[in-house]
């Protein structure tokens, strides 16, 4: 047996270059499965270990100005372990260049009992002080010592920031009303209870109330109990960590991680499967006579078997072996991507021996049914068939050469190619197919790019049009509009209303912001994947395709909407329309479907403003200067922001699945041009002794490269298409939903690419003939 | 027309030297059929593919007219394949994806002054042949497409290695034939290698190899038929 190994060596260093470009690609799905799967698991386990160090709740109830005495019987509820409650509304904050949004939040002695502050830097804050969340403080550059001027229920008065601090339930923070965190304009502020019932006028009262539950008592039951007891107080109703936004976009995060680790690898060890059965199965037919030999020397089917199987093994296992070390750096840059986009406090990331046997394991299978259809046919070649020189391959002139005429415009080369190709479809078929995938991986790394900026276009431009957006600190009079348009350097106003509010249909519900606009808005635009403008409905609802779904609702359904602000109106309406947006769960209807729901005076919340550019500094200041003025949002800030965190992390993998792309469509590309070489190299050596010059022999191996790749281009193009199809479905969430957009640009890059790595294959396929010993070729029948 | 001095060709397997010729001296006249018989690894493929500018020699000269062959690069010597050399082999080397006029054309389309394939195959007896495949042709048959091929482009040497090796006896004459036409009709100088000792008959020259060298060169006063030979 020994020989054979040895064989297996020599065999293996023989077709090195073939070996490598396979193993490359089996350690690209090595190491985004690894990868992904550690820091899928290492972001878990941090969670989990800091949800449990600072007692996360497992149940959250809000109400409106709950009387503390409640509290006794939300904590006798049985199968409640521990009750904390809290004051909790809403503000802003201005300082030295400027202004934001903040959540106000009592927080109990060191840190509360359940949902633990945890301190950055700083101490929990005193009297007129407050903590402020780590991710607003790196926005905005506040931090210990600094001091603010808070704004709540109409009055001003100066806290200073005692600390920098992080919450378990906020690790996303949503602003309210937004579509995404915007953390240079929304911030948190933890405050001592008293401060914090003054600043809203509400002594001893409470309007959250969240709960640690004994173990093995499911939250659905203690939140009807709650229900019962807040709803006298306008409950909102009690729900579990699945409903809180932070931990649900966490969640849906960890989800597309896991959709990562299964996806993308799968993708990858498809291809490596694919070249291996391509390589063997050339690597077999080309061993005939040896193949022969051995079983007349007396080795067995299963000593065959092995060896060939053996071959497609090591490759798997040198590329799992590369794999394996590079999904480790990888996911442990990936974990620090996602902790400082998080701001976890502690990361527990290490080296993932599950994941990575996992992924070695699948890299093992993949590549050994890719072998299989070869290992089968080595093992049933019969000895006396595989002796017999092979009797030359039967070939026709192919269809194209009897079209009258055709035959005479075709050189021989050319024709040696189509009838080659003509001859075996099903393999020039898989080369096609090869090429392709290396377009379509190529496609599905890089169209996140154009994706994202599509999703910015729609979100940032087509749909938000305003180049600033003003919020209220309470409802205000349409009127007041006036005023606003009054101030120097607007330009045009338009009133806007967001109306936190829970739409239902039948037992689904969902808690969403509804968004009312003037039905002639110039400044807001509902607007949908195919970029077509939805008008604003003077009855019923427009809502997101998604959000549509989850309510299990279409065009023309009804749904109840009970609005939580204010008197808690509720009643029905039509769903007038459903849009494919990008960005959230959004619901929009018309100001004066709100009033009518409302029950209440022509009131908006915000306004949307066009502003000459030059004016933004006298308009920041002029509206700094207003209470009632809540928040300003710049667009252009915005954009900013969105950059600055979706879009980076995305982008960052994105840049990380391109590189993966590069490198398997080299390894598709260089396997490729050399199995057409090695197949070809008798052919080659017969041309090269006749006289054809290298360039010359050269170009007939080229000439099939190419028309395999001129094949491949448009077949990758769709195949790319369906492979970001998959992608994005499996990356959607109810944060974002990622288009399918290819630019042109990426098309090119894709194709680009391809052909240039055809072509420095090709050029290697150049040396390859130079080094063809012309004698050798020829010798045997072998 | 060949002339070669000292002619060496060491090949190296890593740590061992094989020596496949050591210090060949040999002249090739024009027109004339030689036949090279020698034992197995005796050194006949490679002073062949010395000679046609396959393989170039360790050390030694070899001059083909005013070509001085050791010295040539790759350009030269597929230059002087293309212009002046065929090449017949054992396996005879057809592209399989092309008919027998395709074959020969393959070689005609590249050379200076060719026939025409159709004319190269009628001299080796195919012309009813042309538009098959390799696969629809016997060994022989395929033997001989590659002797039309060698000779469409009126080479001025032929080098054929074992020709006749994969071929039963009647076939072989019929092939050995097509050689030996060649040779008289277009006075093309003609090296043929073989093991088989009776053909050396139809030679003018017969040149024994062995062990890398030349041992003994026999003249013969007249050269037979193919078809007188007998095997
Ligand atoms: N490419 C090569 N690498 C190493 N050694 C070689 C190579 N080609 C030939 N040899 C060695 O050179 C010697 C001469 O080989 P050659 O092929 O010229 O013999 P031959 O006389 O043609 O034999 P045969 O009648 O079996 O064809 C042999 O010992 C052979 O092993
Ligand atoms: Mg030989």
């Amino acid at each position: 047996m020994t020989a054979l190994w040895t064989k297996l060596r020599r065999d293996l260093w023989q077709a090195r270059g073939q070996a490598t470009a396979i193993a490359v690609v089996v350690a690209c799905a090595v190491a985004t499965s690894a990868g992904s799967v550690a820091t899928a698991r290492a972001l878990a386990r941090s969670r989990d270990l800091y949800y449990a160090r600072s007692a996360m709740p497992d149940l959250f109830a809000e109400a409106t100005r709950v009387p503390a005495a409640v509290a006794g019987r939300l904590a006798a509820i049985p199968g409640v372990a521990a009750l904390e409650t809290r004051a909790v509304g809403d503000g802003r904050v201005t300082w030295a260049g400027g202004m934001a949004r903040v959540r106000m939040i009592s927080v109990g002695p060191e840190g509360g009992a359940l949902g633990r502050l945890r301190l950055r830097a700083g101490r929990l804050p005193g009297a007129g002080e407050a903590a402020v969340s780590e991710s607003f403080a790196a926005a905005t550059g506040l931090g210990p010592g600094d001091r603010i001027s808070l704004i709540a229920n109409g009055r001003q008065q100066p806290v200073t920031i005692s600390a920098v601090a992080l919450s378990p339930e906020y690790i996303y923070a949503m602003p309210p009303g937004g579509l995404f965190p915007d953390d240079r304009r929304f911030g948190l502020l933890w405050m001592d209870r008293p401060e914090v019932e003054a600043a809203l006028d509400m002594e001893g009262a409470f309007d959250q109330a969240v709960f640690r539950l004994a173990p093995g008592v499911h939250p659905a039951a203690v939140a009807d109990a709650v229900d019962a007891v807040l709803r006298p107080f306008g409950g909102l109703g009690a729900h579990g960590r699945d409903r809180l936004v932070s931990h649900r976009f966490l969640a849906d995060e960890m989800r597309q991680l896991d959709a990562m680790a299964v996806v993308l690898p799968g993708i990858f060890l498809g291809v490596a499967a694919f070249l291996v059965s391509v390589a063997l199965s050339r690597l077999v037919a080309s061993q005939r006579m040896q193949l022969g030999t051995l079983r007349a020397l007396g080795y067995g089917s299963a000593a065959i078997g092995l060896h060939y199987a053996a071959y497609a093994a090591a490759i798997a296992l040198a590329g799992a072996a590369l794999g394996v070390g590079l999904g480790h750096a990888l996911g442990a840059w990936m974990s620090d991507l996602y902790r400082d986009f998080y701001r976890f406090p502690l990361l527990d990331y290490r080296a993932d021996p599950g994941a990575m046997a996992q992924a070695a394991a699948l890299a093992l299978g993949a590549s050994l049914l890719g072998a299989a259809g070869a290992v089968r046919g080595a093992v049933r070649l019969q000895p006396a068939e595989a002796m017999r020189p092979p009797a030359p391959a039967t070939y026709r002139p192919t269809l194209l050469e009897r079209l009258a005429g055709a035959r005479a415009l075709l050189s021989l080369p050319a024709r040696m190619s189509l009838r080659g190709l003509a001859r075996r479809p099903l393999r020039a078929a898989l080369g096609t197919l090869g090429i392709a995938s290396a377009v379509a991986v190529l496609v599905t790394g890089a169209f996140f790019d154009d994706a994202v900026d599509f999703m910015m276009r729609l979100a940032f431009q087509e749909s938000l049009r305003a180049d600033a957006s003003v919020a209220f600190s309470r409802p205000v009079s349409r009127a007041a509009l006036h005023e606003l348009r009054r101030l120097p350097g607007v330009v045009a106003a338009e009133g806007s209303r967001d109306e936190p509010a829970v739409l239902r249909r039948g037992a689904r519900s969902q808690r969403v912001a509804i968004g009312g606009a003037e039905p002639g808005a110039r400044l807001t635009a509902i607007v949908g994947e195919a970029r077509r403008v939805v008008p604003v409905p003077d009855e019923g609802l427009v809502v997101s395709a998604r959000l549509a779904a989850l309510l299990g609702a279409r065009p023309g359904d009804r749904v109840q909407v009970e609005l939580l602000s204010g008197r808690r109106a509720s009643g029905e309406l039509p769903i007038a329309a459903t849009v494919d947006d990008v960005l959230g769960l959004t619901a929009t209807a018309s100001l004066d479907t709100l009033r009518r729901l409302a029950r209440q005076g022509d009131l908006v919340t915000g306004a949307q403003l066009a502003v000459d550019p030059a004016a933004r500094p006298s308009l920041d200041g002029a509206l700094r200067n207003r209470p009632a003025v809540a928040a300003v949002s710049w667009r252009k800030d915005t954009i900013q922001s969105f950059r600055e965190t979706l879009a980076r992390t995305m982008l960052a993998m994105a840049t990380m699945l391109v590189g993966f792309a590069v490198a398997i469509a080299g390894g598709v590309v260089y396997s490729a041009v050399r199995a057409s070489f090695s197949e070809r190299s008798r052919e080659l050596a017969t041309l090269r002794v006749i006289g054809f010059t290298r360039v010359e022999a050269w170009r007939v191996l080229v000439g099939e490269v190419a028309l395999q790749l001129a094949a491949a281009l448009p077949l990758g193009a769709l195949l790319g298409l369906g492979l970001a199809l998959l992608a994005v479905r499996s990356f959607e969430s109810d944060l974002f939903r990622i288009p399918v957009v290819v630019d042109r640009s990426t098309w090119l890059f894709a194709v680009g690419v391809t052909v240039l790595a055809t072509l420095l294959a090709s050029l290697a396929a150049l040396r390859w003939i130079r080094r063809l010993a012309l004698a050798d070729a020829l010798r045997s029948g072998d | 027309m060949f002339e070669a001095r000292g002619l060496e060709k060491v090949y190296r397997m890593g740590e061992v030297d094989v020596v496949a010729l050591r210090g060949v001296d040999l002249d090739i006249l024009e027109g004339e059929l030689v036949v090279v018989l020698g034992p197995s690894g005796s050194g006949k493929s490679t002073l062949l593919n010395v000679l046609g500018g396959l393989d170039a020699p360790t050390a030694g000269r070899v001059r083909w007219r005013d070509h001085d062959l050791s010295r040539a690069d790759d350009r030269l010597l597929t230059r002087y394949r293309r212009d002046h050399v065929g090449f017949v082999f054992q396996f005879y080397n057809l592209v399989p994806s092309l008919t027998a006029r395709e074959n020969v054309a393959l070689a005609a389309e590249i050379a200076r002054d060719p026939m025409d394939p159709a004319e190269a195959l009628a001299l080796v007896d195919l012309s009813g042949r042309l538009d098959h495949f390799p696969s629809q042709l016997s060994g022989g048959e395929q033997q001989r497409v590659a002797i039309a091929r060698a000779v469409v482009k009126r080479p001025d040497v032929l080098l054929c290695d074992e020709p006749t090796g994969a071929l039963d006896v009647a076939t072989g004459r019929l092939v050995l034939s097509a050689l030996a036409g060649v040779n008289r009709d277009l006075g093309t100088t003609a090296l043929l290698i073989t093991h088989n000792a009776a053909i050396a008959a139809m030679a003018d020259r017969v040149l024994h190899v062995h062990d890398g060298g030349i041992a003994r060169v026999v003249v013969n006063q007249r050269r037979a038929a193919p078809e007188e030979l007998a095997w």
